[in-house]
């Protein structure tokens, strides 16, 4: 069994507690209603930037000029304060606000290990299925914003992912760039009151099956429903209508898909969504590389990059949104023959920034071939206590797998403290 | 006995009913019935050995499930499909002690298992989406026939490995094409092949050696350097009007290969490789045709004039592998968990939940002529398999949902997968019998539709997701969607107008809908409930329109239980 929303009730509370301890009971309790609100009002939220495939961060964030390794390109300066590459220019007028972790160190390097490490903070093993991140925040945060009437977690073209012991009621919900959304209208209901009799018929059904001993999947089933009628009728699907923006809002995000894709989270996190996937994939660049780099994947991710950050932050939004932008692993230092760069999981780098998050610096560094972590190297459980810590996700939140297991948030993973404020 | 199946209806258009009689198949499939001592023998085996989990582990197992519950998941498992109500009907009026062993045969025998089947290791082998340059229509043909003519696994293996020639001329060649779109030096079809076939995942093992095991790094690029002699060619034609190279088919070739493959080490130096498998080495010179001396030492096979496998008195089978990744793989798609999690990695790093039994089942698979139907007919008609889903006190704790190691001590809960949902749609509402579409195009519509269900990653290892998981998106499906609004439509010739015409006693029409959708009879509850949900109605056929909606909405409806 999962821990239900009062047990993560609970942790909040305690969470709360902890931080409240040597105050009056009153005083406290004002305390802890008046930080209820504020982490209701706020609407803390993230954006994952997802480059499937796994992106060379070491021709994007982390360069390496001069060197067998470095590649073709040159860093550049920003505004913050570290390099970036050339081909990020706008991006780097951006980077006092955004940061880079240069020493992650994740071990998986195939696609499926690897997306699923970075996602989850867990390594795939048989006896268990781990939530995405995204599933979290949709169990911790989306379950305390009753307004919501969308799911909590949605993807935008991403990569696939899963909710595992946290429910198919907290998967993620994935849609496509387009912003349509398949078999959503109620229009075909000539008459709401039939829609009312399917679902009463419904329930009788699916309760006798429920009862009838068979695991948690019949259940599941009947909370994915409940959350699909809601979604059916509800007003905030105009967040997938892009087009409702004005012309100079649609114009800075630009044409390309993932613009649009970006346009669209931020609309999605301004109704309350707390966390949204983008994926942007076609980084498996084993031939090719820097062409390849050059013409298509960083002049089209450094505009949706830059203008989604500058949105955020004009709109007043940045300070409570994480953007965290990254692939399932890097890749090589060494360029193979066929001028590639193949898959590499031992040091690289992850764009990360907003949600009150240190902006402008570089954390941990790599060797001058980049072929190792110089110094402390991170787990993508650190980057998402990182993340649960700018969200409010109290880190002693432990949610239980199926088996009973007591699972920690983030596989117990550290918030990196540089970016800590 | 009598079955309606679907594959039937569609493939003989002015046949749409199909009789296989049990006694004339057995003899034409040349097989011995399927009830002798040996196969009894071995059935009681496996049993046992189920049993003896049971005992140690201190579990019950549950009731034997009653006969709508197994009739509805054996049409699933074996036929692809729900069965219709008129199925339900003719199995619980059918007093035979045999009744469900005679089912199994009839459905081994069916078109509609072999449909199935071939649907199945059609995803498997070249996944769901549609893959460049690849004849998936080639390579259904390919399973159709093996699956058809109960081929032998070893020689499904031998020819998947050893194909040559055109994609759609000889359909296996399809399996190796689909994995070397990437011109990537047979690396992708070197650890597709493994996984698929060997039930092995080496594709760690390409950059160092596996970190759990004995597996080391020279054992995927000895697999890589057999692989690697196919090569696939494109051919194209100019087409005058858009001037440009357009794409007409693809062939797989033998590439001659001289020596050994080298690779990278981690460190930096490199290694050599040399064409062998499981210890046994091979020729590493031109002459030497390296895929099929693989194939040989897998399966102990060798190739006619033709080129086509045969048994032979010279060669050996090295391994048992292609036998065990079988047994386990097809002991999981009815059980719903395999001996090993994934069924597709065995090995040293991750021990079988009942080891006797798979190397048990594995041996007499072997001595059987890896014969695929014996083999399904050993694991539907053992004990296991007749019980119910639902779990006692006595057997909770078995709960491989949970990540418990399975001890099948009651059935396991499967989700529908598209292709099950699609046609079990088309079987409750008869669409084959109104319709009169031929079954290409049946195919070709249901491929659209699955369609939107599937993203796939633009990565080197092929990988897809699918939405098709009991997601929001398959909610809404189910809920709005085209297939459900034609499903409960009671326009003229529709199934509920059908149902309607024949008989003006609702609670009649209401036992009628469960029986097509749930394969089940409603209860006293589910009775009042439809009754009153009919008596609000504006018009009553509004109200027999929202009960097949719910029924067709419900988790009962979706599950294989």
């Amino acid at each position: 069994m999962f821990a239900t929303d009062q047990t993560s009730r609970r942790h909040f509370m305690r969470h709360m507690a902890a931080g409240a301890a040597t105050l009056p009971a009153l005083q406290f309790l004002s305390h802890l209603e008046a930080n209820a609100q504020e982490v209701r009002r706020r609407g803390k939220a993230v954006i994952l930037v997802w480059l499937g495939g796994g992106a060379p961060t070491i021709d994007m964030w982390d360069l390496k000029p001069g060197t067998n390794t470095g590649g073709e390109f040159k860093p550049i300066d920003t505004k913050g304060d570290l390099q970036i590459s050339e081909h990020l220019p706008k991006t780097a007028m951006m980077m006092d606000e955004l940061s880079v972790v240069r020493a992650m160190s994740s071990i998986e390097a195939d696609h499926m290990r690897g997306r699923y490490f970075m996602k989850t903070g867990y390594r795939p093993e048989v006896t268990a299925t781990h939530p995405d991140f995204g599933s979290v925040v949709s169990y911790e945060l989306g379950t305390q914003r009753p307004e919501l009437e969308i799911p909590a977690f949605i993807s935008i073209g991403g990569g696939g992912g899963q909710s595992g012991y946290l429910g198919m009621a907290h998967a993620p919900f994935e849609v496509s760039s387009n912003g349509r959304i398949k078999n959503a209208s109620l229009d075909r209901w000539t008459n709401p009151q039939r829609l009312q009799n399917r679902l009463e018929m419904l329930g009788v059904l699916e309760q006798n099956f429920i009862k009838s001993g068979r695991g948690d999947a019949p259940k599941a089933h009947a909370d994915v429903y409940d959350k699909a009628v809601s979604l059916m009728t509800s007003s905030q699907m105009d967040a997938f209508k892009v087009e409702q923006e004005d012309q100079a809002t649609r114009d800075a995000y630009g044409t390309a898909q993932l613009g649009r894709s970006l346009l669209m989270a931020r609309r999605l996190v301004e109704r309350g969504v707390p966390f949204v996937e983008v994926g942007y994939g076609g980084w498996d660049l084993h031939n090719d590389v820097f062409n390849s780099l050059a013409n298509d994947k960083l002049p089209t991710l450094d505009a949706g990059l830059s203008a989604v950050t500058a949105d955020l932050k004009q709109r007043g939004m940045l300070q409570d949104t994480v953007v965290v932008c990254m692939g399932e692993f890097g890749r090589t230092p060494r360029i193979n023959q066929n001028v590639g760069r193949d898959h590499w999981a031992r040091s690289w780098s992850v764009l990360i920034g907003g949600g009150g998050l240190t902006g402008g610096i570089a954390v941990g560094k790599t060797s001058s071939d980049g072929m190792r972590v110089e110094g402390p190297s991170f787990l993508p459980g650190d980057l998402w206590a990182t993340v649960a810590q700018a969200i409010g996700i109290p880190l002693n939140t432990v949610h239980t797998s199926k088996t009973g297991r007591p699972m920690k948030l983030a596989n117990g993973g550290r918030p990196i403290a540089e970016l800590i404020g | 006995m009598t079955l309606r199946p679907l594959a039937a209806a569609l493939t003989f258009a002015l046949a749409p009913l199909l009789s296989v009689s049990t006694a004339a198949s057995a003899a034409e499939t040349g097989g011995e019935g399927v009830r002798t001592g040996g196969d009894a023998a071995i059935i009681a085996e496996i049993d046992r050995l189920i049993a003896r989990g049971w005992e140690e582990n201190g579990v019950e197992p549950s009731p034997v499930a009653s006969d709508s519950e197994w009739l509805r998941r054996v049409w699933l498992d074996l036929g692809g499909h729900i069965p219709d109500a008129e199925a339900v009907l003719e199995f619980d009026r059918n007093q035979s002690e045999s009744k469900r062993a005679e089912l199994i045969e009839a459905l081994l025998n069916s078109p509609d298992y072999v449909r199935h089947f071939s649907t199945v290791w059609t995803n498997l082998a070249i996944g769901q989406g549609q893959v460049e340059n690849t004849s998936r229509l080639g390579m259904r043909r390919f399973f159709r026939n093996a699956f058809a003519r109960n081929v032998p696994w070893s020689e499904v293996v031998f020819e998947l490995i050893t194909a040559e020639g055109h994609f759609e001329e000889n359909g296996a060649t399809n399996f190796l094409l689909a994995q070397m779109v990437d011109n990537d030096e047979g690396v992708q079809a070197t650890a597709k092949a493994t996984r698929l076939l060997l039930g092995m995942q080496v594709q760690c093992t390409q950059c160092h050696n596996h970190p759990f095991n004995d597996w080391k790094q020279d054992q995927f690029w000895q697999f890589n350097s057999i692989l690697k002699s196919a090569r696939r060619i494109d051919h194209e034609e100019f087409n005058e009007q858009t001037g440009q190279q357009d794409f007409v088919y693809a062939e797989l070739v033998r590439r001659p290969l001289d020596g050994p493959v080298f690779f990278e080490k981690r460190s930096g130096l490199m290694q050599v490789a040399f064409p062998a498998a499981f210890g046994e080495v091979f020729g590493e010179g031109m002459d030497t045709d390296r895929r099929t001396a693989f194939a040989t030492a897998l399966t102990g096979l060798e190739p006619d004039d033709e080129g086509f496998p045969m048994a032979s008195e010279s060669a050996e089978a090295v391994t048992d592998q292609v036998a065990r990744a079988f047994v386990n793989r097809t002991w999981g798609h009815f059980h719903g968990y395999g001996f090993t999690r994934p069924v597709d990695d065995m090995g040293p790093h991750n021990a079988p939940s009942h080891p006797e039994l798979l190397d048990y089942v594995t041996e007499q698979f072997i001595t059987h002529g890896y014969d695929v139907r014996r083999l399904i007919t050993w694991i539907t008609r053992s004990q296991a398999y007749q019980l119910t889903s639902k779990e006692t006190r006595e057997n909770e704790v078995d709960d491989p949902a949970a990540g418990e190691v399975p001890l099948f001590s009651h059935m396991a809960v499967k989700r529908m997968t598209a292709e099950q949902l699609y046609d079990s749609l088309l079987i409750a509402t008869e669409a084959q019998k109104a319709g009169n579409s031929d079954w290409e195009s049946i195919e070709a519509q249901k491929r659209v539709w699955l369609g939107q269900f599937i993203t796939e990653f633009g990565t080197d290892d092929l990988t897809e997701s699918t939405t098709f998981n009991g997601s929001i998106p398959q909610a809404l499906m189910m809920m709005n969607g085209e297939l459900t609004s034609k499903a409960i439509s009671a326009d003229a010739g529709s199934y509920l107008n059908r149902v309607l015409g024949s008989t003006t006693n609702p609670e009649e029409a209401v036992t009628r809908l469960f029986l097509a959708s749930l394969g089940r009879k409603p209860s006293g509850k589910e009775k009042s409930a439809a009754a009153a949900l009919i008596r609000a109605s504006e018009k009553p056929i509004y109200g027999y329109q929202d009960l097949f909606w719910a029924l067709l909405n419900s988790n009962e409806f979706v599950f294989v239980k």
